[in-house]
């Protein structure tokens, strides 16, 4: 079957409704989509030339954290783009750890020694957890590359061994580009190339693909038949997608989730108060959330029980 | 379920038995030297170690109130997992050679006991509203890490759930945070499996109603060797096997918080 150029919009008469249950965490797209990289399957297609989002200024962010101790959130996580391209990026992670976790996804080519170092004491400094989440897309330059960029993987790797050196275990992120019988081949690659860099005990977390943005380009977008209907959702626990527990911030006003920032539609208000509504499953990256849970959180959130 | 106002000054609470029978003979035999006013199981009776038939009448002799855990939840419906909540597929392997285990170990009596288990427990003691629960009081199988639960959200579960103590377990990893207006947020520890820290022994808590609630952790010395025996016996895993006799966690590790796991050795 061809792949499908356009993507599908479900009419919000036939898209199941997600309940927000609680507001359990905030993210905070500080990096806007301005990125160092330009990765062939970056489901927003950051790069160094994309201002459709900016930089959140560390007063921003602050209002919203402010917003955010009144909802009584759980967790922050920080992303763009490449937050450490924003020059307020250790503010804004002094600002929060005074309040509570914290988690950055980057890719891990700005992390020297000595903001390495400087992250180390911030966490240290705070009662709460600081969690480094790296992108690699492969255990090798000739995996990693490709998808990533001539020389990302060296470089990347030194900001994994420069966190290490500091003492944390970065969480090293991976989009499944490969079949599933190659499943454990590529993560004892992993582990092998991040020992012979120090790292003996690595946190490996494997996304799958979102066909959106240059993905769509580099394999294929989503087929019609990929969506999410009301009678999928029969028996299913809503408390398993990120949507209902969380929502994200950017310079432009809160949205839905990190993935759908670009859709008009997921924009739900300038204030956190006003995102607190549910959202309706119309869009086709929503079948990948459906499949694989809260893909974007550190962990799953808890199920039903 | 509500046990009203209460005389309680102090109480014993512990989590996670984990099927770890001689823990729990260890526990109610230092129990009948302190003389509490009640005890207090906060769920997560099976899983883990050997026998899990051999935890429910030592939980009946000594007058345990239990509130049931995701794991309990889970035996007593015969469900396929223990709703543990892990993402890693290394952790969901262990758990569920330890979940098929414990399910087919337990009897249709413990079963039936361990589906009729309250979900929390709430008391009055000395004009302080106390919540037991075991990961939650929203959630059954929630875990809440010392490093990422920020006071603000603890503050809005006591907000929420008209509380001034919180006791809960499910992580497996013992902590507590006073927070304005003498709230208390408590994970009592668990007694069926060391706690991460290189250490053989398990934990329990007690709870004082003072004017100040005071929550105080005690080690449990209980026969390890013994229980790493019989778990062998029992053909459990080695991984499990070796948390018993060294102290340091080999499974179920993904879901920790960064810092959590870098304290311990794997």
């Amino acid at each position: 079957m061809p792949a499908a150029k356009v993507e599908f919009v479900q009419p919000l008469s036939a898209a199941p409704r997600v309940p927000l249950h609680q507001l359990d965490a905030l993210w905070l797209q500080v990096g806007g989509t301005i990125c160092n990289l330009w990765c062939t399957h970056c489901f927003i297609s950051c790069s160094p030339k994309n201002h459709s989002f900016g930089f959140m200024s560390r007063r921003q962010v602050r209002e919203y954290l402010a917003e955010s101790v009144r909802l009584g959130v759980k967790e922050y996580y920080f992303t763009g783009g490449e937050p450490f391209m924003n020059r307020e990026m250790l503010g804004i992670l002094s600002d929060t750890l005074a309040l509570g976790p914290a988690s950055v996804l980057s890719n891990g080519l700005l992390l020297s020694p000595q903001t390495a170092r400087a992250l180390q004491q911030m966490a240290a400094d705070s009662p709460y957890t600081l969690e480094l989440r790296l992108s690699l897309d492969g255990f090798s330059a000739a995996t990693n590359d490709p998808i990533r960029g001539s020389g990302t993987f060296r470089r990347a790797l030194q900001g994994v061994a420069n966190l290490v050196q500091a003492g944390f275990l970065p969480i090293i992120t991976c989009m499944q580009s490969w079949p599933e019988h190659e499943h454990d081949q590529v993560l004892a690659g992993f582990r092998e190339a991040l020992a012979a860099l120090g790292y003996t005990r690595p946190r490996l977390k494997i996304l799958p693909q979102l066909r959106l943005g240059r993905e769509a380009e580099r394999e294929r977008g989503y087929l019609p038949v990929e969506r999410v209907t009301p009678e999928m959702m029969e028996g299913y626990d809503t408390g398993l997608l990120l949507c209902s527990s969380s929502r994200i911030a950017t310079d432009r006003g809160v949205f839905v989730c990190p993935i759908l920032i670009e859709k008009p539609d997921a924009k739900l208000g300038d204030s956190l108060a006003e995102a607190l509504r549910p959202f309706p499953m119309r869009h086709q990256a929503c079948y990948t959330c459906y499949l694989s849970g809260a893909i974007c959180s550190n962990y799953a959130p808890a199920r039903d029980a | 379920m509500n046990l009203g106002t209460t005389d309680f000054r102090r109480i014993v609470a512990f989590g996670g038995v984990y099927n770890n029978y001689l823990a729990l003979t260890a526990l109610l035999r230092e129990v009948s030297r302190l003389q509490p006013d009640a005890i207090f199981c906060l769920g997560d009776l099976g899983a883990f170690g050997p026998h899990p038939n051999r935890v429910y009448p030592l939980l009946i002799e000594g007058r345990v109130q239990v509130v049931q855990g995701n794991y309990d939840n889970s035996i007593g419906h015969d469900l396929q997992d223990c709703q543990c909540g892990y993402t890693d597929p290394r952790d969901n392997y262990f758990a569920q050679i330890s979940y098929d285990y414990t399910l087919a170990h337990t009897s249709p009596e413990f079963k039936a006991y361990q589906r009729g288990l309250p979900p929390f427990i709430r008391f009055t003691a000395l004009g302080c509203r106390v919540l037991l629960c075991h990961g939650s009081p929203r959630k059954t199988n929630e875990f809440l890490w010392e490093t990422a639960t920020p006071d603000h959200f603890l503050e809005k579960l006591f907000h929420d759930y008209a509380a001034d103590v919180i006791l809960a377990t499910h992580t497996g990893i013992k902590w507590q945070r006073r927070l304005a207006g003498n709230k208390l947020f408590a994970n009592v520890g668990v007694i069926g499996r060391p706690e991460n820290d290189g250490h053989t022994n398990v934990w329990y808590s007690t709870v004082e109603f003072t004017p100040a609630v005071k929550v105080e952790y005690h080690p449990l010395a209980y026969d390890h060797l013994r229980l790493a025996r019989e778990m062998a016996e029992e053909k459990l895993p080695q991984e499990f096997i070796d948390t018993v006799l060294t102290g340091w966690w080999t499974t179920c590790l993904e879901i920790l918080p960064g810092k959590e796991r870098s304290r311990g050795k794997f």
